[in-house]
């Protein structure tokens, strides 16, 4: 089978700087993929590349067989098949929930309202949000913004979502909400690239794991055999920094009348 | 006196009137143009142009650099002698307010869009926006609280500068009053008119500034 998306030989310059260097990775549809690396090494410009808004500089990007990186491709088509979601929601806050939810669908795709509004409402009830169906961005706390900026997305019926850093804003006690919903689109079997620092997350979901470093990817691993036995150094030493703070020994406590003497 | 004075500004009313509509047009018309001029640049000055962002920066230099009363005296005296094209003073004075305040709202436009955070423009082109859509459906609307003070402030300058349009020949307020001096020598009276009819028209859009300016600070 084709893969849906392809990158080859991929490369991508800030100015002099290459953040990615010749990038293959192929994508399957329906399946999942989570990109761990260490900070900077080209993560979120990878996804960006994606769907547009970030260009390329060379090599080749194929969505379900059609070449992206030409001066031809209708970038407008490709977003509303690429959803991408993004670490800061990004919600519109002048509009409400459900303005926010018709806005592609009925301005870009020019759908029917009442049709695209059902849609609509039953993925604000699938995410438990059907009651804020008429709130204001600035009402909701930041779970609900994403599970919001999530369902935006999805309105437009892609073939692929990209999440990049979906939970990083936020608080401890909502970020189980918006990976709940993550799961069930991977559950369902939507095609998904997750950039994500939540490792027990990325270990549950992911079909794969593809670990980058300063623009390249160093490794591309079933998940548990990733956790447990990484193939390159730098993938041990990345998974050793964050099985550090989960394996942290409780510090002594001192003698509380040491301060007293 | 104070009967005579009243009789007198009863018998100039309709000359004052006149006057006034005219300043009121030259202001309206000149405020119409430099909000949707100033609006355009806005747009295009955030396209990320770099031709374009050197082109509107030559304009605005242009126009801060030269007084407006030049401006006024380029078109009005200039066009017939360079291009043998001669505009009504009307329209000359309409032409120069609203290519200066275009200039002045443009920038604050181009301010108050760059001031939206950039995931906005991001999370509008992924849900496929295309250029005009983005920015009227999201970035225009989310930038209207920011510039509506700054650009009633600038009205109300338009409204003050239409004035000089009495230097290339309109008979505008200020210069309707000077003709009824001319001839009842009421200098006090017609001026105290003047500045009334200034403030009347000047203060509330001035007032209404500061209200929306409060209320939306935190915005
Ligand atoms: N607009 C830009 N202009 C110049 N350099 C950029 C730009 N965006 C990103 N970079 C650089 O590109 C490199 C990759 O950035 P990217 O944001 O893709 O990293 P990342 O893996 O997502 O990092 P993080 O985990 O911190 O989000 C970094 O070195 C960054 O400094
Ligand atoms: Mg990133």
């Amino acid at each position: 089978m084709n893969p849906l998306i392809e990158f080859q030989g991929f490369n991508k310059f800030f100015g002099q700087h290459q953040v990615l260097k010749d990038v293959d990775l192929a994508v399957q549809a329906g399946e999942v993929v989570v990109i761990l690396g260490p900070s900077g090494c080209g993560k979120s410009t990878l996804l960006r590349c994606l769907n547009g808004l970030e260009e390329a500089q060379g090599g080749s990007l194929r969505l379900d067989g059609q070449e992206l990186l030409g001066p031809d491709t209708d970038w407008r088509q490709v977003r509303q098949r690429v959803g991408m979601v993004f670490q800061s929601y990004h919600l519109f806050g002048h509009m409400s929930v459900i303005d926010n939810l018709l806005l592609g669908p009925l301005k870009v795709q020019k759908r029917e309202r009442h049709e695209a509004q059902a849609q609509a409402e039953a993925l604000l009830a699938r995410v438990g949000l059907l009651d804020k169906r008429d709130a204001f961005p600035r009402q909701l706390s930041g779970g609900q913004q994403q599970r919001i900026a999530i369902v935006r997305s999805l309105c437009m019926n892609p073939q692929v979502m990209l999440f990049d850093e979906v939970t990083a804003a936020l608080d401890p006690e909502m970020v189980k909400e918006v990976l709940q919903v993550i799961q069930g689109l991977a559950r369902e079997g939507m095609t998904l690239l997750i950039v994500t620092h939540e490792m027990a997350f990325a270990r549950a979901v992911a079909d794969r794991i593809v670990f980058m470093e300063a623009g390249r990817i160093l490794e591309q691993n079933h998940p548990e055999r990733f956790f447990t036995q990484p193939q390159t150094a730098r993938a041990q030493q990345f998974l050793e920094k964050f099985s550090f703070v989960e394996s942290l020994p409780k510090t002594l406590s001192k003698p509380l009348h040491k301060e007293l003497s | 006196m104070a009967s005579s004075g009243i009789e007198l500004l009863l018998v100039s009313l309709p000359q004052l009137a006149m006057g006034a509509g005219q300043t009121l047009a030259i202001s309206a018309l000149g405020i119409l143009f430099a909000t949707l001029g100033g609006v355009l640049y806005g747009v295009l000055a955030t396209l990320g142009s770099r031709w374009l962002n050197i082109l509107l920066q030559v304009y605005l230099e242009l126009f801060r650099a030269i007084p407006v009363l030049v401006w006024l005296y380029l078109v009005f005296f200039g066009l017939p002698i360079f291009f043998g094209l001669s505009i009504p003073s009307f329209w000359c004075a309409v032409l120069v307010l609203g290519l200066w305040g275009a200039s002045e709202v443009g920038e604050v436009v181009r301010g108050a869009l760059q001031s939206l955070p950039r995931g906005q423009r991001e999370a509008g082109l992924s849900i496929g926006l295309g250029g005009w859509q983005l920015y009227a459906y999201v970035l225009l609307p989310q930038a209207l609280k920011r510039m509506t003070p700054p650009t009633i402030n600038i009205y109300t300058r338009i409204i003050k500068t239409s004035s000089l349009a009495v230097l290339i020949g309109v008979v505008e307020v200020i210069k309707a009053g000077q003709q009824i001096i001319e001839r009842t020598y009421e200098s006090v009276l017609i001026y105290g008119a003047l500045f009334l009819f200034f403030f009347l028209v000047c203060y509330p859009l001035s007032a209404a500034s500061r209200v929306l300016e409060r209320r939306w600070a935190h915005a």
